[in-house]
């Protein structure tokens, strides 16, 4: 992973750097305009944002039922990317609900359930900063309930009738704007995966060093 | 056969404990009382409630108070280490939890005995005008809630700063139940009842009630485990 790294680093920075002259060369959409840009931003970051949630508890799972020390560094990262990349949706989603439907925030099904979603990584950070000792395993607990509430916000609005786009958008996106759109969200999958390394990494070396406090202190 | 055992011996103890303290019923019921009280001073204008607040105050009162309710009972196996006792006799884990979980069960099916007419007759709502489906509704709404709240009450028992953490993780995991529970319930008590839509509610619920217990069972042993 070491020598790969860089090169990860290398390709997501000029992937991003590219990302700008990709959406500007995509097709206006018929009715919004300049404003449905923010869809190359909004909807790879979400989608991002359910794969960090997976991450996340599929980790935590790995932790409590194997009980692996690396596999709660790892979910603890993902927890923290998942509220980073869920702030990110819950911004640049009000500033296109605005121009689009009139309003900041509108109380339906997706825009709820994505709130709740981004509250359990809250809670989950929470509890990791404030539990004291032995947290993180409660703390894996609480990112199992996170995960599954993914697939609920995702059907969510396929089940209720909500003014947000539902999900046939992504497959039915017309041929300019399905490239623009998929590169955008390999370039998010790409940095999360080189943050998520980094953290993780910090992470060990912390866990380290603190073994290493603690045998000196011995 | 077990199993069920196990799950009747530890609800009796929490029962047992419970009716000669009555400490959890009466505090958590004058909370939940007080609670729909402060409330009806935010909803009701002159003399009339706001539309849907019946709906909304009855659930934010079980909430909270189950909540108050989950706290106590567990404080209580902390203080003389009676949990940890539990963890080292030789019974399953899920038994143990279901037993706990039957305990706060009862106790919230007692307050909300006493809150549900209390909301009915002070927001003049029809609570019991559907009975099936009004019933349907509380048990499956207090049966998801108490699953998530059982867990991680048990869970809080040896973390720091347990009551605050308590609430900060049960609300977000639970507020989809929550919202189903007002939803329906609203839907019951509107001019024109809207019974299908209190029956999706209600399978919706169902559906919480299921994922919720099922996931609960799966973690609550190697959380427990220390």
């Amino acid at each position: 992973m070491n020598r790969l790294y860089p090169l990860l680093l290398l390709v997501t920075a000029a992937m991003f750097a590219y990302a700008p002259f990709m959406i500007l060369a995509a097709p206006y959409e018929s009715t919004m305009g300049l404003i449905q840009k923010i869809f190359y931003f909004h909807a790879p970051v979400a989608m991002t944002m359910f794969v960090s949630a997976f991450v996340c508890g599929i980790a935590s799972a790995i932790f409590l039922f194997g009980g692996r020390p690396g596999a709660d560094r790892v979910a603890m990262a993902a927890a923290e990317l998942t509220s980073i990349l869920g702030l990110i949706v819950l911004v640049t989603g009000p500033m296109w609900a605005r121009k689009a439907w009139g309003v900041w925030w509108q109380w339906d099904a997706r825009l709820t359930s994505t709130l709740v979603l981004w509250l359990i990584f809250q809670a989950y950070l929470l509890l990791r900063r404030f539990g004291g000792p032995g947290s993180d395993r409660l703390a894996a607990g609480v990112a199992l309930f996170g995960m599954a509430n993914v697939p609920f916000v995702y059907w969510s609005v396929n089940v209720w009738r909500t003014v947000h786009p539902t999900t046939t958008v992504v497959p039915s996106l017309q041929p300019g704007m399905r490239g623009p759109f998929w590169y955008c969200f390999l370039a998010f999958v790409l940095l999360y995966v080189s943050v998520l390394g980094v953290r993780t990494r910090l992470e060990k070396r912390r866990a380290e060093l603190e073994a290493l406090y603690l045998a000196v202190e011995e | 056969m077990r199993f069920v055992e196990t799950v009747w011996l530890v609800t009796r103890k929490d029962l047992l404990i419970e009716a000669r303290s009555k400490e959890i019923l009466y505090t958590t019921l004058f909370f939940a009382v007080s609670c729909v009280l402060v409330f009806a001073f935010g909803f009701v204008r002159e003399g009339r409630p706001l539309g849907d607040a019946a709906a909304g105050i009855l659930w934010i009162a079980i909430a909270f108070s189950g909540t108050l309710a989950l706290g106590r009972a567990f404080e209580r196996e902390r203080q003389s280490e009676t949990l940890r006792a539990l963890m080292m006799s030789p019974i399953d884990r899920p038994a143990l939890y279901v037993g706990k979980l039957c305990g706060v069960l009862i106790l919230l099916a007692a307050v909300e005995l006493i809150v549900v007419p209390l909301v009915g007759l002070m927001f003049q709502a029809p609570l019991f005008a559907h009975p099936v489906l009004m019933i349907g509704l509380l048990l499956t709404g207090t049966v998801g809630f108490a699953a998530v709240g059982t867990l991680f009450a048990a869970m809080l028992v040896r973390a720091r700063s347990r009551d605050v953490l308590l609430p900060v993780l049960l609300y977000p995991i639970t507020i989809p139940v929550i919202i189903a529970g007002v939803r329906g319930t609203a839907a019951l008590l509107q001019a024109e009842v809207d019974e299908p839509m209190a029956r999706a509610w209600l399978s919706m619920l169902v559906f919480f009630d299921v994922v919720f217990v099922t996931l609960a069972l799966w973690t609550f042993e190697p959380v427990m485990t220390e």
